[in-house]
């Protein structure tokens, strides 16, 4: 009889008939919300059904979307999400820790507040607010003068390019030579530098267009760096101030404190709140559909055209039908399951480091 | 000695670099937000009159006119999904505060969360399986849905977050006065933390006011005005989005005073929650 939560008893001996309503009406609501998340999945899985009879899984290894040819696949748009959410995170993820630690331990208590306020509205402007700033300031300045400037320090036959090829070559060696070992592939050492040559000359290859990869990637790390601050902030908050002090009081300059103290006891949050900005980032649509160029086939330059998950659905599924809207919602489909597995693991991330605080 | 006191020059040297880098990195932080206000105004300003708000817009190539479709349209799409995320949205807050550590609750959070991590075009999608399509078309039902699903989380989260504020000695107080315990939710700490819950709603509705992307395959847009809640209906961020793309001077004008309007108005609701805020529960 005794079901009210907590195990309280009433006085008058007998369980309230409000409360057993009441708590019964909540449950209701909340097997309802969370059947409205399930049904979410079931939906969406519905409307791709056709796609996902038609093409299996090969769909996310298709390098080509051509509608009227009835030819679907999806890894134009997976390397363009990736590509952008990427970039984004690059810059992000610098600035954003430094702002958060310069509100930690920089900023007097006023400034700290005025810069955190003016970093929460940079999070309230609407997305087609900044995909419009983005198409008409943003991209001519692109165009003009950044990515000129880039295609002459970092383009194509500079010492640059050079050198990240040299470099990715001696990162991806050893995963060859592993994949080798299990007779899984047979690119040689030569054929591999000579593909890694390729992709770093034409990173910052091609004509200056304004709107494209690079331009998308810098305003998506515009508009996920207030949820990575305001992540950050919360993560450095759980450094005890004990740690701060001992770091201080061993002599280190504030620097070595931050370093030693904050960013290595925060480093698993850190990373927690920087991916939980990913997941953002590849989650945002509209102004990166305005920016990025819609193009649907795998850039080979930054300053290509390109196009992501989020903004292929926003541009086709209006004038989409039959298999091309199916394959439009497996494509929302996939995006949905990849933002959840991002979420679930910076949520994890974040959580590990709470019990480590704690401990 | 003199070897430790130049270490000891570097490391200060070192520190005070990393330190105008960290200063450096917060003023790039905050800088886009002037760059976008500053052209928002530049751009925006000129084309703010009457007839913004009283016009519908005109065709291509014709000057003048307005954005009063969505306008109407945008009220109209935030009355429907307050009404539907609203409640849904204070009930889950209370379940996940009064149902603490039950397995309805703790379910009833992973959801919340994941609801929170879902890309907003996904819900749009969602939308469209469930409304458009039984309805076979798009309607200001599909959109108002769309937008609800947007509010539910964040409504959710704040309610409990207040929830939690409130002292244990206010529950015990109404009880011990031998009240239920829906009596001593309902009239005893929900009225007492009304103003922390309006915050909590007031965000999600300037959240909700600058969605796009869920709505442009549920409420889809028209240019005349209100047709009814089973029709297409205009909002302001889609006609942004739609003038943006545009190649008419004039609906681009249009659509960089549209976007002033929706940030002015987004902004005054940020500062009312933090004016609220300021001055506790």
């Amino acid at each position: 009889m005794n079901r009210s939560p907590k195990g309280s008893t009433n006085l008058s001996g007998r369980a309230n008939i409000g409360d057993r309503v009441f708590y019964a009406g909540l449950r209701a609501v909340s097997w309802t919300t969370i059947l409205l998340f399930v049904g979410m999945l079931i939906f969406i899985a519905d409307l791709s059904w056709i796609a996902i009879k038609e093409t299996g899984w090969k769909f996310w290894t298709i390098d080509d979307w051509n509608p009227p040819m009835e030819i679907f696949g999806a890894a134009p748009f997976i390397v363009g999400t990736l590509a952008s959410s990427a970039i984004a995170v690059m810059i992000s993820a610098p600035i954003s820790i430094g702002t958060a630690l310069f509100l930690r331990e920089i900023a007097p208590r006023k400034l700290a507040g005025i810069v955190a306020f003016l970093v929460e509205l940079l999070a309230a402007i609407p997305s087609v607010v900044y995909g419009l700033w983005g198409v008409f300031v943003l991209a001519p300045v692109m165009r003009d003068h950044i990515q000129p400037f880039l295609a002459t320090w970092f383009g194509p036959e500079t010492y640059f390019a050079a050198a990240l090829a040299h470099v990715l070559t001696g990162i991806a060696y050893p995963f060859l030579l592993l994949a080798d070992a299990f007779g899984m592939t047979s690119v040689t050492l030569v054929s591999l530098s000579a593909k890694m040559m390729m992709f770093s000359q034409g990173l910052f290859n091609g004509p200056p267009l304004g709107l494209g990869l690079l331009t998308s990637g810098l305003v998506l790390a515009i508009m996920i760096t207030p949820t990575v601050t305001a992540l950050s902030r919360e993560v450095l908050l759980t450094v005890p101030d004990s740690v701060r002090e001992a770091a201080l009081g061993l002599g280190a300059t504030r620097w070595e404190m931050i370093r030693l103290a904050l960013l290595k006891t925060g480093r698993a949050g850190l990373i927690g709140a920087v991916i939980l900005g990913l997941g953002r980032a590849i989650g945002e649509t509209m102004a990166v559909t305005m920016v990025i160029g819609n193009r649907n086939a795998i850039p080979s330059s930054l300053f290509e055209p390109a196009q992501t998950m989020a903004s292929v659905i926003a541009n086709e599924y209006n004038e989409a039908d039959g298999l091309h809207l199916s394959s439009l919602a497996f494509v929302g489909l996939s995006l949905f399951i990849v933002s959840l597995i991002v979420n679930l693991l910076a949520r994890t991330l974040v959580r590990y480091l709470e019990r480590g605080s704690r401990a | 000695m003199i070897e430790l006191s130049i270490r000891d020059g570097r490391r200060k040297m070192v520190n005070y670099f990393s330190l105008a880098v960290l200063c450096a990195l917060a003023f790039a932080a905050i800088a886009p937000l002037f760059f976008i206000f500053a052209y928002l105004l530049l751009r925006g300003w000129g084309g703010l009159s009457w007839s913004f708000f009283t016009e519908i817009p005109r065709p291509v190539g014709e000057s003048g006119g307005g954005m009063a479709n969505a306008i109407t349209g945008s009220l109209v799409l935030m009355g429907l999904s307050s009404a539907l995320g609203v409640p849904l949205g204070l009930a889950c807050g209370m379940a996940l505060s009064e149902l603490k550590k039950t397995r309805t609750a703790k379910a009833l959070r992973i959801a919340i969360d994941l609801l929170t991590s879902v890309p907003s075009i996904v819900i749009g999608l969602f939308a469209y399986a469930l409304v458009v399509v039984p309805l076979k078309g798009y309607s200001a039902w599909a959109g108002g849905f769309a937008l609800a699903i947007v509010m539910v989380p964040i409504v959710a989260r704040s309610t409990e977050e207040i929830l939690k504020l409130v002292p244990s000695a206010v529950h015990e107080a109404g009880l011990a006065l031998g009240l239920p315990r829906w009596k001593v939710l309902m009239r005893l700490i929900l009225p007492g933390v009304r103003t922390g819950i309006t915050t909590g709603i007031l965000l999600a509705l300037a959240r909700v006011s600058g969605e796009t992307a869920p709505l442009l395959f549920t409420a889809f847009s028209n240019s005349f005005g209100f047709r009814g809640l089973s029709s297409p209906i205009a909002s302001m961020p889609v006609q942004i989005y739609t003038y943006a793309t545009s190649h008419d001077e004039t609906w681009r004008q249009l659509a960089w005073t549209g976007a002033l309007v929706l940030v002015f108005v987004v902004f005054l609701l940020n500062l009312v929650t933090r004016i609220l805020t300021r001055r506790k529960i």
